[in-house]
């Protein structure tokens, strides 16, 4: 390597490569977020209330003990496909129903088990985080997660 | 220590250090939580004790990187830094912002997005504190002498900080959240973080082995040159299941697998330049610290990165214990090494006394490395048993969980033994300096 690379050809293949691999990738980027407004998620149904889901998701830092679509701090079961193991897709009404009346339940007081704390959420906002979960239920996830225990 | 104003750099890893200490408390206590889940669970919830344990790496981290900085770069650029009174005032912002998050998460004050939970104030602060640094360190560059070892440096610090801006957006839609919350998360920790690393490395290898610069300056390029032809495309292995079209499968599976060849090459150049220099250096701990890292950085960050990296592997340990094995050994041999390496050669100069302490140090080597080592495989296992159960059986994440809990409890020993390991450290660099180099090797420098 010593005869065949110099410092300065090294250094010009980082920089010309680097940027190279960069506006690559940035233009992936670019067609991933046209891809994902347009084709792998649901921008109609992205309500107000979804949107307000999302923040009452933020406040309460649920991905620092759950994961949502695989991302988070898994210490609490995966919620992007929640909706889909309450039964949501066959029946709306008790998938949502169930989600609300779990939240309230916490914490279960079950000894030796992960305790959930209360959150106290409004009736308002734990309808909204589960018009959240149901939307992000319906993003198309190539698949994943291989099993509905998520 | 040549230049006065590398004296900067002593505050800098003395925040680092005590930031270092609180990050191992919240961790060993939300390893607790696994195993007593009642523990604090009305005081301090789990995902309080989580987001401190992370977002405490995180700053010490950078305060770390920043006291590197001061320190080599009046050495590199011959020249002292421009303004060690705006450095002190930096770091003072810096440390307010970060304790002030981690106060404020006590009372349950935080944004929500993984990793960047700072309230609005403490990011804006932080950014002001980086700017500051970053006009500090490059205005002394630009007076001065220019190596591809402060250049690379600066570069990565300023993309570093740059890439830092997309925690400011936060976009409704989840999978674009997703998509560009990487652009912070991944494009610092496996893209311009490297170049901060790899510069570093050649630094401490420059002056501790006395090879050529002109040898070790041109596989820093070539380093740096792999971590970003394959970490920037490599992103795309965080883009499988986010909603994300299908082509990030194969193409960030070939991509993300060449992640491995700049800490191959890291190891490999550390250990070439080791045996290959003339120098021997009386800072044994130091050597010892820097081929850790360039060691353990390859086995945390590319061996266990690539375990899990190709699409259809990724599938089923995507969002398992798996990824919290390779999250701790990456972080830890990469960088926190790196750190400490630095932070064990600096502090005899910049306490103007011989190499000291360096059997107790070497004890903190070995000891908190093999207890990392030990972290990464119990969750390793973890990772596998609850992949087969949960990903594979399809059985229910609550009953999996109890599978692993004597994984969970040799995870808080060997914790435990990190933070010993730690207290070992700051004694043997902060405390009294009770032992001289030997004879032999101080004639030998």
């Amino acid at each position: 390597m010593s005869e065949v690379l110099t410092r300065s050809a090294a250094r010009n293949i980082f920089y010309g490569g680097s940027l190279f691999f960069f506006l690559l990738f940035a233009a992936l980027t670019a067609h991933t977020h046209w891809y994902m407004v347009t084709v792998s998620t649901d921008s109609e149904g992205l309500t107000e209330s979804v949107k307000r889901g999302k923040h009452v998701w933020e406040e309460n830092s649920c991905i620092n003990c759950h994961s949502i679509l695989g991302e988070g701090a898994y210490f609490a079961p995966e919620l992007g496909n929640v909706w889909t193991r309450y039964g949501g897709r066959e029946n709306a009404e008790a998938a949502r129903a169930g989600i609300k009346a779990w939240i309230r339940a916490q914490p279960l007081n079950i000894p030796g088990r992960r305790v959930m704390p209360n959150f106290n959420l409004d009736e308002e906002e734990l309808d909204a985080l589960v018009d959240f979960l149901k939307w992000t239920d319906s993003i198309d996830t190539q698949g994943w997660p291989p099993t509905p225990a998520g | 220590m040549k230049y006065e104003t590398q004296r900067v750099a002593y505050p800098f890893f003395a925040v680092a250090m005590a930031l270092f200490a609180l990050q191992i408390i919240f961790g060993i206590m939300a390893a607790t939580v696994y195993i007593m889940p009642e523990f604090l669970a009305e005081a301090m919830p789990f995902h309080i004790m989580r987001m401190s344990h992370t977002n405490l790496l995180v700053v010490w981290l950078l305060i770390g990187f920043m006291g590197c900085t001061y320190y080599l770069m009046p050495e590199e650029a011959e020249q002292e830094i421009h303004s060690p009174m705006i450095a002190y005032v930096q770091l003072a912002i810096f440390a307010v912002a970060g304790a002030g998050a981690l106060v404020s998460y006590q009372l349950g004050i935080h944004e929500g997005r993984e990793f960047l939970e700072q309230p609005l104030w403490s990011k804006i602060l932080i950014t002001v504190s980086f700017l500051m640094f970053l006009y500090n360190t490059s205005l002394t560059l630009m007076k001065g002498r220019k190596t591809a070892i402060n250049l690379v440096l600066m570069l990565g610090l300023w993309l570093a900080a740059v890439f830092w801006l997309f925690a400011f957006f936060n976009p409704s839609n989840l999978a674009v959240d997703k998509l560009y919350w990487w652009w912070v998360v991944h494009l610092w920790v496996e893209g311009v973080w490297e170049l901060i690393m790899a510069s570093l490395l050649a630094y401490l290898l420059i002056k501790m082995t006395g090879v050529d610069r002109e040898i070790i300056e041109k596989w820093l390029y070539v380093i740096i040159g792999l971590a970003l032809f394959s970490g920037l495309l490599g992103t795309g292995h965080h883009y499988y299941w986010i909603g994300a079209p299908g082509y990030w499968q194969p193409l960030s599976s070939i991509f993300s697998t060449l992640e491995v060849l700049p800490f191959f090459a890291m190891v490999m150049f550390a250990f070439f330049m080791f045996w290959k220099g003339r120098r021997n250096h009386p800072n044994k701990s130091a050597m010892l610290w820097t081929l850790g890292s360039a060691t353990l950085a390859f086995f945390g960050a590319g061996v266990w990165g690539f375990m899990h990296t190709l699409s259809f592997i990724n599938y089923y340990t995507h969002g398992t214990q798996v990824t919290a094995a390779h999250g701790h050994l990456a972080f830890f041999g990469a960088y926190v090494m790196m750190i400490l390496a630095v932070i064990t050669y600096a502090m005899p100069q910049l306490r103007r006394v011989q190499p000291y302490n360096q059997i107790l140090n070497m004890w903190s080597f070995w000891l908190m490395s093999s207890a990392m080592c030990f972290m990464t495989f119990t969750l390793t296992f973890a990772g596998v048993v609850q992949t087969h159960l949960q990903r594979v059986m399809g059985m229910n994440y609550m009953a999996v969980q109890e599978q692993l809990q004597l994984f969970y409890v040799m995870r808080l020993g060997s914790g435990v033994l990190v933070a010993i390991a730690a207290i070992v450290f700051f004694v043997a660099v902060f405390g009294p300096a009770k032992e001289q180099a030997s004879a032999s090797s101080v004639a030998a420098q």
